[in-house]
This record gives C-alpha cells, structure tokens and sequence, in this order.
C-alpha cells in the first residue's frame, strides 16, 4: 500500500432532527492508503453510514475535508458530484438495490448509460463485469429471478463495471446466509488484491470484517483501529 | 436516446396500469381527431370564403327568399363588379339519405363568380345550352357512379313542381373539381330557368345573391350601400362577406367551435388528472430506484427528463394511435358523409395541435412528480428502502 487515496480531515457532521441538533461524526480524520480493505464496525447510530457516504460524494461535511484522488469533495457541487461518482466510486448496499425492471446486464450497463461509450461498448463491458462475478449466463435473467447472492454479484457487477478506484459497501452480506456471504466477501477480497480495489466496508459482522486488511471501529462518531488482519 | 431503455421499461413496469393509462389517452385524442375533422367541416366554408365575395341574404333569415328584381339594382351599385345568384333546392338523389346540396343558377354567372371550380369549357357551353341540364361536383359523381350524358332524376322535398310531380329529371353536362384543396365539390348546379319555370310557387324569387366586388371598392362600403338600398322595402337584405355567411349559417347547427372546445377541455382535463395520478403513482413506488441512479451518477436533471420522457411518451403512445385511428375513421365517414356534410377532414393544423398538447399534457401530468424525483435526497431514499 503506497499513496493515499482517501483524506478525511476534521470532519464532523451533525444533523437536525426536529429541533435537536445530532452530531453523528466529531473532528473525524483518517487517511486511506489506495489498494487499501477496511472494515467499519460500530454500533447502530455509530455514524458508519455517515462516514460511507461522506467518502461516496452521496453527504458533505458539516466541516472539515473529504478528498478522494485528486478531488476536494466538500466543496463541489450536486452536479460535480454526481459526475465524479459516476467514474469514482461504486457502491454495493446491503438490499442489492438493482432495478427489478432491467434485466442484470442491463443493470450493470447502467453507470455506462453515463459514458460516451456506443450501446455495443457497454454491452461488452457489462458482460465482462458479470464474468467476473461469475454470472456470465444469468445477463438476460431479472432481479426476480435470481438469488440473493446472485443479486448481490450484479450489485457488485454494477458497481466495478465503470472501474472505480474506490468501493464502498454498506452491510453488503447483512441479507444473505454465512455461506453465501463468504463467497460475496471473497469476491471483494478478489477485486482488492487483484483488480487493486480500494474496499471500504461498512458491517455489524464480526466474521465478514476479518476479511479485511484492517478493521475501525466506529463509535460516538469517532473512528479507533482495532486490530489488523 | 441512449436512455430510452431505461424509460420504455419504467413506463412498461405496471402493464395494467399502464394500458388504461394509454386507453384514456387513445380515447382522448380519438375524440379529438373527429371532433377537429367535425369542426373543420363546419368552417371549411370560411376558410375557402374570397375576401372580394359578398353573399346577401333576408334581413329576416336566410330562407326567406329575395326577389329576382333586385338583381339589376344589385348590379348597377356602385363598386359592384358582378353578381351571381343561388337557391337551396333540398332534394335527394334515389334514397332520402343521399342528400347533398342542389342549387339553381346560371351557368356562366355562378362559374364566373367562382373561379376556383374548374370544368372545361365545352361542358359549361353544354350546360349553358341544355335548360334541363345540370352539373355535379367531382366528390359527388364518383360516391354515386354518375356520368356526363346520364339522365338522373332528383327527388324534391320542397319545391313541387306545378304539375303537382316532385321528381326532377336532369341531363348531366358536365362534372367540375376545385383548384382550392380546402374546397368541396359535393354539389349540384342546374338551370335557374328550369327551376323558375317548372315550379309550383315562390316565382320570381332567388335564395340568396352573390356578388364580387371591383378589386378598388371597399367591400364593407358595398355592403352597406346595398342593405341602404333595400331598407325598408319588404324584403330588407343582410350584406355581409362570404366567410361571415358561411360563420352564421354554420351557426344554425349550433357554436360547434365553442361545443368542440368544451367537450375536448373536459375530456383533457380528465386526462391530465388520469395520467399525472398515475405518473405520481409510478414515483412513489420506486423512490429507492430513483435513489440508486442517482447514486451511480445520475444527475438531478437527468433524473427530472427521465421521469418526464416518461409521462410524454405514454401521452404519445396513446395520443397518436388515437389519432391515426382517427384519421382513419374521418377518411371513411368523408367518404360515406361527404355530400352531406362536405369539407370533414383531420387537418394538419389539427394533428400539429394534438401533437403540441401530446407533449403539453406529457410534461404538465409529468412534472410534479419529476421535480419529487429530482428533488430527492439520497441519503432519506435509501435509508427508507
């Protein structure tokens, strides 16, 4: 692991709710080697979500910095945000989220709707996305015709198709059984250490953090290293 | 266009909900398209009216009749080029349902008058030439297989003969077109003499005049010279310009402009409550899908032209196939209606219209819910899904 990817400095984030004010993260700083797998475990309410969409460009700050590569994500705007994570980031959620409508290619072709690439070029791409996954013949198969593991290897799919630096994965095995989230976890493994992946995982599970380089251990909206794989 | 995958699937994604949506839009513009063609039969008369072309009338009403004897005094006001005259006959032709309009005139005036219908010459001589011969529109002789050289009889329902018969035997000399493609030709000319001489009442009298004005006069001026001339006499004249007698005498069947306009505004109306419930509808059940795009970088303004495409296509779906469906059924009641009620036809003004409210209705039904969708946190989205 050699340069940073991710910047996290001073970063505090609070919240209104009704007329309270919630501070979820507090002068929060962390640093993200690229190539990096970490694992964010915590309570509920802990702010691991917070930290998650705070580095996906998805939530700003209420101060302090987010930088990711070479962009200064508090200060861009909705629209320069929405481009950067179009090319930066893919995210893997824990109910997949694919569209039930599309079929899983066109799923995965769906971040490449964003691209100048021709109908033929992101078809091609999407396809070794799935391959990649391992779900080569299932392209013309629905959401609802699949198995959660399966959908979460599209969701996965969705999420490198536009090879991000960057993944972020909230709860990504919450919804499946240990044997089918072992083989999600060792899919991202797999995209980590040979596709150079940088992996940030949010989870409540003990045994799926360990399949990380390193765990933090997120509380009172302040991040502690626990230990290292 | 590279989006419009992803917006076929949305609107496809409640098929029932989807084809009543589009039934609702079909029978909307299938409304549209007949009532356009009904109301553009009803105006063809203005529109193909000659701003030079006064038309006098009673005072009293139209089916009062005029004396023959104002003709000369018509013709000798001044700024008054020429004048023809005309009478509603009102007969059938073999069957009570084939009734297209017949008048009496005089050849050579009344084609002079109108110099739009054309016929050759030879057979305006023929005519001139016959007492008992008449011409047809080109409309008419192809609906009823007529031919120049027929005899056709023509069943009269006003105006017996003073031999107490009502049926009036014609010889076909010519049939006429129209160089004006708005114009209708589903009409009977035949000898004024005839007519005058054959009939049990109402000598000496015509229907209506109608006069062209010298290209320096102004036709208002002559107008009211001419209803001037003939105040207070027992037969007072309304003068007015062909496109105001066309307005009033399509006004006898009723506002059909004002009846067309109000049954369309309440039919899209309910269209626009119909298609903006279910694009809300369409909203509210994929609000963490709207979330994921998104997320993956679609931006806000992507996702308010996604959601809006949405709601225009469905409009244009249904609204297309209702009128070409409509175009359908204008071209055949032109056909099977066209003596009867000349001029029905889907005009391109009128299909450029209901492509223009297509789209219209598209984006009012559609932009609520697109600026719900555009404005959508992503952040609450997800964490409700």
């Amino acid at each position: 692991m050699s340069e940073t990817l991710a910047t996290l400095t001073g970063v505090s984030k609070t919240y209104q709710k009704g007329k309270e004010k919630v501070e979820v993260l507090h002068n929060l700083d962390l640093q993200i080697p690229a190539g990096d797998f970490i694992a964010i475990m915590g309570p509920s309410g802990s702010g691991k979500t917070t930290l998650l969409n705070l580095l996906g460009g998805l939530d700003k700050p209420s101060s302090g910095t987010v930088r990711v590569g070479d962009a200064e994500l508090s200060s861009m705007s909705n629209s320069q945000l929405s481009h950067w994570r179009s090319t930066n980031v893919g995210f893997i959620f824990q109910f997949y989220n694919l569209l039930p409508v599309l079929t899983a290619q066109k799923n995965v072709e769906l971040p490449l709707l964003l691209t100048d690439f021709s109908g033929k070029e992101r078809a091609k791409r999407a396809s070794i996305a799935l391959e990649i996954v391992g779900l080569g013949d299932r392209a013309k198969h629905y959401p609802r015709e699949l198995s959660g593991g399966q959908e979460q290897r599209v969701a996965i799919a969705r999420a490198v198709v536009s090879d991000p630096a960057l993944l972020l994965c909230d709860e990504p095995t919450g919804d499946l059984d240990r044997e089918t989230a072992d083989e999600i976890l060792k899919l991202l493994q797999i995209l980590n250490r040979e596709h150079g992946k940088t992996i940030v995982m949010v989870t409540h599970d003990a045994q799926a953090a360990e399949y990380a380089n390193r765990i933090l251990h997120c509380d009172k909206g302040t991040l502690e290293a626990r230990e290292a794989v | 266009m590279k989006y419009f995958g992803l917006i076929w699937k949305n609107v496809w994604r409640k098929k029932i909900r989807t084809s009543l949506t589009l039934l609702s839009v079909f029978v909307a513009f299938l409304l549209f398209a007949l009532l356009s063609a009904l109301g553009y039969a009803f105006k063809s008369g203005e529109d193909v009216a000659d701003a030079e072309r006064l038309v006098i009338i009673d005072k009293v009403s139209l089916i009062n009749p005029l004396p023959m004897a104002y003709k000369n005094r018509i013709a000798a006001t001044e700024g008054v080029h020429s004048v023809a005259h005309a009478s509603w006959f009102g007969g059938y032709y073999q069957d009570p349902r084939n009734q297209f309009a017949q008048f009496p005139t005089d050849p050579y005036e009344y084609f002079s008058m109108y110099p739009e219908l054309e016929m050759p010459e030879e057979q305006l001589e023929n005519w001139a030439k016959n007492r008992q011969g008449a011409v047809l529109g080109r409309e008419l002789a192809e609906q009823f297989g007529i031919k120049v050289g027929d005899r056709i009889p023509i069943q009269a329902t006003i105006w017996t003969k003073a031999d107490g018969g009502r049926t009036w035997e014609f010889d076909i000399e010519g049939i006429f077109g129209t160089n004006d493609p708005r114009g209708s030709t589903a009409f009977f000319l035949f000898h004024y003499d005839y007519f005058e001489e054959a009939r049990a009442f109402g000598k000496g009298t015509v229907g209506w005049y109608i006069l062209r004005v010298t290209p320096d006069a102004d036709p208002v001026q002559v107008a009211n010279a001419i209803d001037l001339q003939f105040a207070n006499s027992p037969n007072e004249t309304e003068t007015s310009t062909e496109a105001a007698f066309a307005q009033s005498f399509a006004k006898q069947f009723g506002n059909i402009a004002l009846i067309v306009t109000m049954i369309l505004g309440a039919v899209f109306f309910t269209l626009l409550l119909v298609s903006g419930n279910t694009m809300s509808q369409s909203v509210r059940e994929r609000i963490s899908e709207l979330a994921v795009l998104k997320t993956v970088g679609f931006t806000d303004r992507a996702v308010l032209g996604i959601v809006l495409a949405e709601a225009v296509l469905i409009m244009l779906m249904g609204g297309l196939l209702g009128l070409g469906i409509g175009w359908l059924l204008v071209q055949g009641a032109a056909q099977q209606l066209g003596a009867f009620l000349p001029g029905i036809f889907l005009s391109g003004e009128a299909i450029l219209t209901a492509v223009g409210i297509m789209i219209g209705a598209g984006i009012v039904a559609g932009i609520f819910p697109a600026l719900k969708a555009m404005r959508l946190s992503i952040i609450d989205a997800l964490a409700r899904a």
